[in-house]
């Protein structure tokens, strides 16, 4: 496990993620970073506990069941675990689990595209109600300047990235709103590999970065 | 001990026959319990009658098959059967794939303490008990929360949850798995 998160996933994101209510994509920001930070994995286990309150004490707590629905599980249970597609992947020193899962693998097998001034990014398969990319910006390179319409979440999986006073590490997310105009810009010493996902289109300032955007789904 | 932490830790060993001994009495007692909450929460959560009766039975099967995950010094049991239930939900409802971090299980040589696992039933209890002293008004807006009818934006204002003991005992119960898994 890494150490020395300070930037961390807002609780009404774990909430969401304990409720089963966020887009694909968030989900997978939350599970990747949860899979680096205990901190994190504890606040959403604390969410998953509220969950089973609500389960214990619904308003429809006494639902009545089918006739024959015990032995129905009997029969289901005699028929034997269904079987799970869960490939456990070799430990990749960038990504965790879940991000391999969704990327077909480690690190060396991202089919990057070059979307200008160096930044990479290879988009993730989710669902269409948010997207998920990882992004690599080569080391002191800027992202080009950006606002959005939604909520983006920007986590570091290598290197560091700075944005304005605030350095962030591997493990470090970095949520921003609708309000924030921002440049990270690429730690000096390693190329810098992120996970970032969204709810809206990103919307960038300037000419060259507009037209990118419309060939680069970015 | 108040007789309500007795009852969360009565599941807590109906698991554990489950798990050992694949007792069946034991499962129809959870079964019993269990399965109508279940489908009563896949209902609020917008599935009909007949998918939601046939979620519940798949739901209580995974319990079954997977007793050996269940770590009681991280959850209670009606915790750890809300987490299949929603992923069920996610799957049947939303049509989605649910990303879960990297696993953290017990070897299979090892168990949590005792001590650990009566501190986490207890904490699962009295977190029950403060959530349902809170006003009418908040206590519906978690359900709703939990059932899928306020967005995460919608929910950004909920606060009030008291979710700093349990947390912390959470938190005790990863650090002595990390250590275990050394």
């Amino acid at each position: 496990m890494e150490q020395k998160i300070t930037h961390h996933l807002t609780d009404e994101i774990l909430m969401g993620y304990a409720a089963g209510t966020l887009p694909e994509a968030f989900n997978l920001m939350v599970a990747t970073h949860v899979s680096l930070c205990d901190e994190c994995r504890a606040r959403v286990e604390s969410y998953d506990a509220v969950g089973g309150a609500v389960l214990e004490e619904a308003p429809d707590h006494d639902m009545a069941l089918a006739p024959g629905s015990f032995a129905a599980t009997m029969a289901l249970i005699a028929g034997g675990a269904p079987e799970e597609i869960c490939t456990q992947h070799p430990q990749d020193a960038v990504l965790p689990q879940p991000l391999q899962d969704y990327a077909g693998g480690g690190i060396d097998s991202i089919k990057w595209r070059a979307v200008g001034m160096g930044v990479k990014q290879a988009i993730l398969p989710t669902s269409k109600d948010a997207s998920a990319r990882l992004l690599y910006i080569p080391a002191g390179a800027a992202m080009p300047d950006h606002g959005h319409h939604g909520i983006e979440m920007t986590m570091v999986l290598q290197g560091a990235f700075q944005d304005d006073d605030d350095y962030f590490a591997r493990g470090d997310v970095e949520v921003a709103d609708s309000d924030l105009h921002h440049t990270p810009v690429a730690d000096i010493h390693e190329d810098c590999i992120c996970l970032a996902v969204t709810d809206a289109p990103l919307r960038f300032q300037g000419l060259l970065p507009k037209i990118a955007q419309r060939f680069a789904r970015i | 001990m108040q007789e309500s932490d007795g009852k969360r830790m009565q599941w807590v060993s109906h698991m554990v026959r489950i798990r050992d001994d694949r007792d069946q009495a034991a499962f129809a007692a959870l079964f019993a319990h269990f399965a109508p909450r279940v489908k009563g929460f896949l209902m609020k959560s917008g599935a009909d009658a007949s998918l939601a009766e046939e979620c519940a039975q798949e739901v209580m099967a995974t319990c079954w098959h997977k007793a050996h995950m269940f770590d009681p010094a991280r959850a209670s049991v009606a915790t750890w059967i809300f987490t299949i239930a929603r992923n069920r939900k996610i799957d049947v409802l939303r049509k989605q794939r649910r990303p879960e971090p990297e696993d953290l299980a017990w070897g299979p040589e090892e168990e949590p303490d005792q001590a650990d696992v009566m501190a986490m039933q207890q904490e699962s209890e009295q977190l029950g008990q403060a959530i349902a002293e809170l006003p009418e008004a908040q206590r519906e807006l978690i359900q709703k929360a939990y059932f899928g009818d306020l967005s995460h934006s919608e929910i950004a204002a909920q606060t009030g949850l008291p979710l700093g003991t349990i947390k912390s005992r959470i938190r005790l119960a990863l650090e002595r798995l990390r250590h275990a898994m050394k």
